[in-house]
């Protein structure tokens, strides 16, 4: 059983890592802040799906505890940034 | 593990995953940014639960099935959040829209200064 496991485990990381390099050409091209800010939520929401997964392919239950704060920083960053945005705006 | 523990994680990581992909395609082939966000926020917070929730089965721990409850229920309930936020200020910093677009009803009738709707109209206005 192992063997599969760990043969699931790496074909799943490559379909994350997959849909990671699609948000991050977005993350590049995009032509506005929003656009980017969108992106880089998807890249973090597959960091962190990412992190789940290797938690289970190493063994290390302690990635999911990266996964948890992965998934706060990028909540915060997303409406640090439409902060900033609205706020230019009102003035 | 079990053969049907196995399974079970097998089919819940693998829609994940499958709905991350769709999430980046549609990042990559949207044409504006309400649109990636339609296509991208959901897709992306289901996928991310999804595989959380394969982990949770995959472990079979109590430890381990508390932190992925938790990381879940963070997820569903601050993607909305982060989503609304995002879609709020992109509209207010007036990020055009696609060509396609058949209506915007806020167009003209929102003050951005006060954020209070001016409107002519009242209530709906449907797509005449």
């Amino acid at each position: 059983m192992t063997p599969a496991l760990v043969l699931a485990g790496q074909v799943l990381l490559a379909i994350l890592a997959l849909a990671m390099v699609l948000a991050a050409v977005r993350l590049g091209r995009g032509p506005t802040l929003p656009d980017r800010v969108v992106a880089f939520d998807v890249v973090a929401a597959a960091g962190v799906a990412m992190a789940a997964l290797a938690a289970v392919l190493w063994q290390a239950p302690v990635l999911l505890d990266v996964a948890m704060v992965l998934a706060v920083i990028a909540f915060i960053g997303t409406v640090a940034v439409a902060r900033y945005l609205e706020g230019k705006v009102r003035r | 593990m079990t053969l049907f523990r196995f399974i079970l994680a097998l089919v819940l990581a693998g829609g994940g995953c499958l709905f991350m992909l769709l999430a980046g395609v549609g990042l990559v082939r949207m044409p504006d940014v309400l649109t990636r966000m339609h296509a991208s926020s959901k897709a992306a917070t289901l996928g991310a639960a999804l595989v959380v929730a394969a982990v949770a089965v995959a472990m079979w721990d109590w430890a381990i099935a508390l932190r992925a409850v938790l990381v879940s229920l963070f997820l569903l309930i601050t993607a909305p959040v982060a989503a609304h936020a995002i879609a709020r200020a992109s509209y207010l910093a007036g990020v055009p829209l696609a060509e396609e677009t058949v209506m915007d009803e806020l167009a003209g009738r929102y003050d951005p200064a006060s954020h209070e709707l001016s409107g002519t109209g009242s209530g709906s206005t449907g797509p005449t």
